[in-house]
This record gives structure tokens, C-alpha cells and sequence, in this order.
């Protein structure tokens, strides 16, 4: 195959897409969390007619924009790149794969968009309840796009409802694919996943200001739900992940072993778990590991006996099965980001545990001494969710659809040079968008409210005429 | 009576596209117009103003027009954004520099950060605004497809006489639409709107001759524009006749027949492309065999029964919100020396 710097077209489209995805991935759990807690403190601020609430709600919604619009933007790649550098894929599963893509445009991309742009230029061209009612239509339409998106990749990962006809796949059962129970599963997940993104940042912000006594009574409440909302979010994101890993085990068993390089099937009567563990693809084992004994069953089956089937087993299997090749995922990137999002999580789950403690103890409005971490603590979830995407996806290649299709057959016929400049040009734009995201960010966030009006006069305004002027 | 599936979804797939150049389109030429037209910050920010609240709707239309082709016609969508990876990644790139601009030019109040921006918005609405013309010439003169839809030629094959008069042809008519687009919503004593106006009455022109001009190219290559149903001529006639109309109600100072003319300018430049592609999507310039048309391209009934469901229930009612959208920022915008905090009020 033609190369360029020793990477083939595979290799450069494959980073491609794990650079657009991942990227467009910083904003799209943001702002389904985001517009959740927004749409509670505007509803807050609704029934209360408490100005402070507004103004609280106006400024959130402010970091809410900026960061919506990168959102958007990385997002219209997505649509466009399965045909540009996966055309075997689409050929493959256009049928069913392109059918949950549309349904998110028709059913929740226009809606955000369109209320969204309601909800920050109508603010005071629409009545109270049609603005309160409108952010709520963008956060049911974040989380009605998470959905189509994660059925779509849950049926690469597990494929159901479906036929093959012409070296195609075609939908038999619509409503199979819909109710996809991985599907369900990662829903469950990602949105929790979601909650918490937004929550530690508008833990982190709500901290910064109490701690220097700006605005207190707006940021004590904007702490709370966001607190509320980080707890549940991790709690539901560790629940989520531990029926996916069980599910896994059975659906996806090389995805499970490769989660724990798990080499061979364990002989004894039961099933360790590594701590740490050095897997070499080359070697088909670990240089070196820790194990602790019974965990390993227990995560994988509730019970103290369960035994997973071990990497080389199951190469054996599927090379019996799909013909000879090599079916073994890169195991030590897999392992690892399964680590990372593990340890995170627990983080998480800690971090708001300790401060809903605090809260019943009546110490909301000081942060304490974990107030360096809380300030931080909006990367974690959003280095979890980069590691679980890499973890999930690494996972399971070779395939591209699970024992269906081969990413190596699903790469469009282009030279790699194509694909290399491209490849740089979205790292440039996507670095810069980052940047720039992140400083507006910053920079919005540390001003916070100022006086009574938060407006903020950076805001493109345009000026309208009065109603029922003469045009 | 039964419903040719592949056929409806080829016509819902031209209306779409026809719906983005129409909306898209005077956001296009809106952006590419702003650096001609306004000279103070004020200006700037109004002419931003008649496009802020809208922009990103609009936009959606595309992503729904690749979506439905990668649902409705799989091995099209693989064929077309493979063959012309490059001009699409272009228009990615374009797209996303766009959307930041329009968001991020007035998050610092600082001289050189909103040059940037409008330097960005210039660039990034120009690419597309003639790149989707390049695009869409190329889909009717045919692409070296081989065996499966794939690419055998070369990059700089999307580039001809064709091709280019299409690019700048589409590029014009977005930049007259913006101009009449601008007449609708600015402010009419304002010195912009007589300077929108008589962009329009240049810009007009210069489309007429691009257009005109395409069209003759289409035709005298033969077997371009061939497939046109009931006559040949009528698509393009009805759309030059359009733009004649441009000057008349520019002289008559009609705003609205202005922009509907522009408008249905766009729709009928649309329907050319569409109805003389079928009943191929892609026609392949290696040979017969390997052209892609409604039929070999389509998916299977069941997945375009599913969509015709969903899009009978989901289309009107985007329709209508988007519809109300506009009604809800249906004011004229005035230009302001400054910017007032809390501004934005119908003050």
C-alpha cells in the first residue's frame, strides 16, 4: 500500500478521525450538561423573579455560547466525514448507520440551533416563559443528539436488526436497532458523563467567586446544582460503566480482555483483576502486572467464580472464525485509557461526595482546603471522556463493525498525502479553536458578574427597531 | 399508486440543497459584502446583526442535505465527498472559521482581535460561496468514478472552464442575494442600505453575466444540461429571467420582490443542477457502467420508509420554527455608534 512517512492511508484517516471525533468531543458532553443546569438556575429565576438568579443565569448562559458555537461547528466534520475518508463504510452501512444521523439533524441539531439563537438574541424580545421555554427545547435537543449518535456507534459495536444483502447491510428491525441495549447502556453513561463536565466547571467558576465573596447568594445556589448535578452524574456514569463492562464481557469479550490484559483464560477457580500491568502485543503477554485475586469476577459478574476468556483464546477463536489475521486490539493504549477513565470517575465521585458533606455541614460558601483541586477538577471528566472514547474504539479493532467489517476495508481511496494535509489542517484550526475556546472561557468566567446588570456589552447586539416603527 | 421511493428521496435531497444555497446563501454574500460596505464599527456590527440570530439554523440545512444523501443514497455519498475530498475539506475548514467568527468577533472589545475576525469571516464565506458552485458543476459534468464508486482521478481534475464559471457563478448570486437579503433588514434611512443597494445593482450584473455565462458552457458541452425534462431551456431561462427582474424592482424600489427574485434565482439555478442530473446522481466520465443513479445508488425501501415517516412529521415543524425565528427578529436593524450595555432592547 502507497505510504508516506511509513503511514499508510488507514493510519492517516484513522488519526484523522480520532482528531475531528475527539475534539468535537471537548464540547458536545459540555454543552449537554451545560444546558441542563442552565435551563434549572433560569427556572429558578423564573418562579423567584429574583433578579440575581437572572443575572446568574445570563452570565452562565454567556460561557454557554461560547462554548456552543465551537460545538456546532466541529460538529458539521462528523456529518461529512464518514463519505470522505470511510466510502467502504458507507457503501457497507449506509442503510443503517446514516438513518440514526439524519434522525439527529431532523430531530435535534435544528432545534438547538434555532432556540438557542432565540434564547440569547430574543432575551428581551420574547417573553419570560418563551425564553425559559426555549433553553429547555435546547437541552431536551442535546440530549435527544447524544442519543441518535451513541445508537449509531452502539450498532458498530454491536450489530443487530440487520441483514446482508450484496455485500451490504440493510435494517430488518428498526425498532431492534432503536432499542439496542448497548445503545441504552452507553446513553446512560455518556450522558451522566455529560452532567459531570459541566458540573465541575460550574463547580470550579461558583468556587472561584465565593471564595472571593463575589455575588455570593447567586453562586451559593449555581454551587448547589451543580453539586447536585456532579454527584449524580458520577454516580450514574460508574453505575453505567459497570453494566457496560458486564455486557462487554459478552458482547465484545476481546474489547473486556484487552480492558484488563487479560492474556490467557484464568485456569484457577477464579479471576484476578490487574492493578497495573505492562501488555505487550509482541510478546502476547504482560512484561509485568499486579493482581488482586476474586476482583476480577466480581467486576465482570457480580460473583466470586466468573471467568472471562483471556486475548489468546479468543484470537484463536475468531481467527477460526472470520479466517486467518490478527484480531488483538493494541492492548496497552486500551488498558491504560481504561485505567485512566476508571480512576477518574472514582475521582469524581469522591471529590463531589466530600463536598455534598461539607454542604450538610453547613460550609457551602468556603471551598477549603481542596479548593486548588475543585479549580482543576473540570479536566478530569473530560480527560475520562477522551480516555474512554480511546479505550471504547482502540478496543475494538480491527473491526470498524463489529465482526462485520474491517476498518482496513472501510478506508476511501485516497493517497495518504490527501490525507496528511487535511490531517494538519484540522489540527491547526482545532488547536486554535481550543485556545480560544479555552481563553474566553477563562477570561468570561474570572469577570463574572458585574453590578446589577450582567449584561455583557461584547455581546453582538444588534439594534432593532421599536416595534411598529416605520420601516 | 405506488411511490418511486429512490425518486421522492432524489427530489427531497434537491430540496434541501435548495433550502441551504437559499438561506446559506445571503449569509454567504452578507459576509462577503460586510468589508465593501461597512466602514465604521457600528456598520459592522449591524450588518453582523442581520444575520446573528439565523446564521446557525441556516447552516444546519447542509448537514441535513449530507445527511440524507448518506442515508438515502449511500454509494453517492461515498463517491462524491471521496472524489472531491479536497474542495469538501476546504469547505469544512471554511464553515468552522465562519462560525467562530460570527461568535467571537465581539468577545474582546479590542481593535486588532475584530480585524481578525472580520478578516476571517471574509475568507471563510468566500470559499464556500464558490466552492459549493465548483462542487455542484463537477456532480453535473460527471467525476472518473470506477469500479464501486471509486475516485480515479486527480485532485486538480475538479478544475475546468465548467466548473470555475460554475464556482463564480454561485459566488456572485450569493453576494447579490446578500445585497437584496441586506435591503429587507436594514435600516432604510441608513447610509448602508443605499450602499446595499447599489452593491445589489452591481452585483446583479455581474451574476447575470456568470450565469448567463455558465449556462452557455453547460449547453454547448454536450450532454451536460441534456437530461433537463419538459424543455432544456426552462430551468436556466426562468433563472436568468429572475435576475432581470433584480433591476426592476431595484429601480422600483420593491425590497421584497428584490430578494424573492434573487431568491428564486438560487431555486431555479438548483433545479437545474437537480433535475438534469437525473435520473443519475453521479454520472461517471469512465463509462456507463459505472455512473451512479437514483436507483443503484438508493438504499433499500425499508430504511427509506423510515425516513419518509420521520421527515413528514420533523420537516414542517423545522419549517415552522425556523419561520417563527424570523418573525421574532422581523425588525429592521440600525446601526448604532456604540454599543449600549443591555442593548439589544426595542428602545
Amino acid at each position: 500500500m502507497n505510504e508516506l512517512f511509513g503511514f499508510s492511508t488507514l493510519d492517516l484517516s484513522r488519526f484523522q478521525f480520532a482528531t475531528t471525533s475527539i475534539f468535537h468531543y471537548f464540547f458536545v458532553p459540555f454543552t449537554v450538561g451545560f444546558a441542563l443546569i442552565i435551563a434549572v438556575l433560569q427556572t429558578l429565576a423564573y418562579r423567584s423573579h429574583d433578579p440575581k438568579l437572572e443575572n446568574l443565569t445570563r452570565f452562565f448562559g454567556h460561557l454557554f455560547f461560547i462554548n456552543f458555537a465551537v460545538g456546532v461547528v466541529t460538529g458539521i466534520v462528523q456529518e461529512f466525514q464518514f463519505g470522505m475518508n470511510w466510502q467502504g463504510f458507507s457503501n457497507f452501512v449506509g442503510n443503517i448507520f446514516g438513518v440514526p444521523l439524519a434522525l439527529e439533524v431532523l430531530m435535534a441539531f435544528f432545534l438547538e440551533s434555532t432556540f438557542l439563537g432565540l434564547w440569547w438574541f430574543g432575551k428581551d424580545r420574547l417573553p419570560a416563559w418563551a425564553s425559559l421555554a426555549s433553553i429547555w427545547i435546547v437541552a431536551l435537543g442535546t440530549t435527544v443528539s447524544a442519543f441518535w449518535i451513541i445508537l449509531a456507534n452502539a450498532w458498530m459495536q454491536h450489530p443487530v436488526g440487520y441483514a446482508l444483502r450484496n455485500g451490504r447491510a440493510v435494517m430488518t428491525d428498526a425498532w431492534a436497532i432503536v432499542t439496542n441495549p448497548k445503545a441504552l447502556e452507553w446513553f446512560a453513561h455518556l450522558w451522566s458523563g455529560g452532567l459531570t463536565v459541566a458540573a465541575f466547571f460550574v463547580l470550579a467558576v461558583s468556587a472561584y467567586h465565593l471564595r472571593r465573596k463575589h455575588n455570593v447568594p447567586a453562586f451559593r445556589v449555581s454551587f448547589k446544582v451543580a453539586l447536585l448535578t456532579a454527584l449524580i452524574g458520577s454516580l450514574g456514569v460508574v453505575a453505567a460503566g459497570h453494566v457496560q463492562g458486564q455486557s462487554a464481557v459478552r458482547d465484545q469479550p476481546m474489547k473486556y480482555a484487552a480492558f484488563s490484559a487479560l492474556w490467557d483464560t484464568p485456569t484457577g477457580s477464579q479471576m484476578p483483576e490487574s492493578l497495573v500491568a505492562l501488555p505487550s502485543n509482541g510478546a502476547r503477554a504482560n512484561r509485568f502486572e499486579v493482581t488482586v485475586p476474586y476482583v476480577g469476577s466480581f467486576l465482570a459478574f457480580n460473583n466470586f467464580s466468573g471467568k472471562a476468556k483471556g486475548l489468546n483464546d479468543l484470537q484463536r477463536e475468531y481467527a477460526a472464525r472470520y479466517g486467518p489475521g490478527n484480531y488483538l486490539p493494541w492492548v496497552w493504549p486500551v488498558y491504560w485509557a481504561f485505567r485512566v477513565m476508571v480512576g477518574l470517575g472514582g475521582l469524581m465521585l469522591l471529590v463531589s461526595a466530600y463536598y455534598t458533606w461539607r454542604w450538610r455541614r453547613g460550609r457551602l460558601d468556603d471551598p477549603g482546603r481542596l479548593y486548588p483541586l475543585l479549580l482543576v477538577m473540570p479536566l478530569a471528566p473530560h480527560l475520562a471522556n477522551f480516555s474512554g472514547w480511546v479505550a471504547t474504539e482502540m478496543g475494538r479493532q480491527p473491526w470498524i463493525v463489529q465482526g462485520l467489517l474491517r476498518t482496513a476495508d472501510a478506508v476511501s481511496g485516497l493517497t495518504p498525502q490527501t490525507v496528511l494535509v487535511s490531517l494538519a489542517a484540522f489540527w491547526v484550526v482545532y488547536l486554535t479553536l481550543i485556545g480560544l475556546d479555552v481563553f474566553l472561557l477563562t477570561r468570561t468566567a474570572r469577570a463574572g458578574m458585574h453590578g446589577p446588570e450582567v449584561e455583557t456589552p461584547s455581546v453582538p447586539a444588534p439594534h432593532y427597531l421599536p416595534e411598529g416603527a416605520a420601516p | 399508486m405506488t411511490v418511486d421511493l429512490p425518486t421522492v428521496w432524489f427530489g427531497l435531497t434537491a430540496l434541501t440543497f435548495t433550502i441551504y444555497f437559499f438561506l446559506d446563501g445571503f449569509d454567504f454574500g452578507v459576509g462577503i459584502l460586510q468589508p465593501f460596505l461597512a466602514r465604521s464599527e457600528a456598520q459592522r456590527r449591524a450588518l453582523i446583526g442581520t444575520v446573528g440570530p439565523f446564521w446557525a439554523a441556516n447552516e444546519v440545512w447542509v448537514i441535513l442535505a449530507a445527511s440524507v444523501i448518506f442515508a438515502a443514497f449511500p454509494l453517492w455519498y461515498g463517491a462524491l465527498l471521496t472524489a472531491l475530498y479536497p474542495l469538501f475539506a476546504l469547505i469544512l475548514l471554511a464553515l468552522i472559521g465562519r462560525g467562530v467568527a460570527f461568535e467571537y468577533r465581539s468577545e474582546v472589545d479590542h481593535v486588532r482581535w475584530r480585524l481578525f475576525w472580520d478578516a476571517t469571516s471574509f475568507v471563510t464565506n468566500l470559499l464556500p460561496a464558490f466552492l459549493w458552485g465548483v462542487i455542484m458543476s463537477n456532480m453535473v459534468r460527471g467525476l472518473p468514478l470506477g469500479v464501486g464508486g471509486r475516485f480515479e482521478g486527480h485532485v486538480l481534475g475538479a478544475f475546468d472552464l465548467f466548473t470555475v464559471l460554475g464556482g463564480l457563478a454561485t459566488l456572485s448570486l450569493f453576494v447579490l442575494h446578500g445585497a437584496t437579503y441586506l435591503l429587507l433588514r436594514l435600516h432604510r434611512d441608513g447610509t448602508l442600505y443605499l450602499r446595499a443597494r447599489r452593491a445589489a445593482l452591481l452585483w446583479g450584473a455581474a451574476a447575470t453575466v456568470l450565469v448567463l455565462a455558465f449556462v452557455y458552457v453547460g449547453f454547448v458541452r454536450s450532454g451536460v444540461f441534456n437530461s433537463l425534462g419538459l424543455s432544456q431551456w426552462l430551468f436556466p431561462a426562468a433563472a436568468a429571467l429572475n435576475l432581470g427582474l433584480v433591476w426592476l424592482a431595484l429601480t422600483l424600489r420593491r425590497d421584497g420582490l428584490a430578494f424573492a427574485s434573487t431568491g428564486l434565482t438560487v431555486v431555479f439555478s438548483t433545479a437545474t443542477i437537480f433535475l438534469s442530473l437525473y435520473p443519475n446522481v453521479l454520472p461517471s466520465t469512465l463509462g456507463e457502467t459505472y455512473t451512479l443513479t437514483v436507483r443503484n445508488s438508493a438504499s433499500e425501501p425499508t430504511t427509506l420508509r423510515l425516513l419518509s415517516w420521520v421527515s413528514l412529521i420533523f420537516l414542517p415543524l423545522i419549517i415552522g420554527y425556523q419561520a417563527w425565528n424570523y418573525y421574532v427578529f422581523r425588525q429592521r436593524v440600525q446601526e448604532r455608534d456604540q454599543a449600549i450595555p443591555g442593548g439589544g432592547s426595542g428602545d
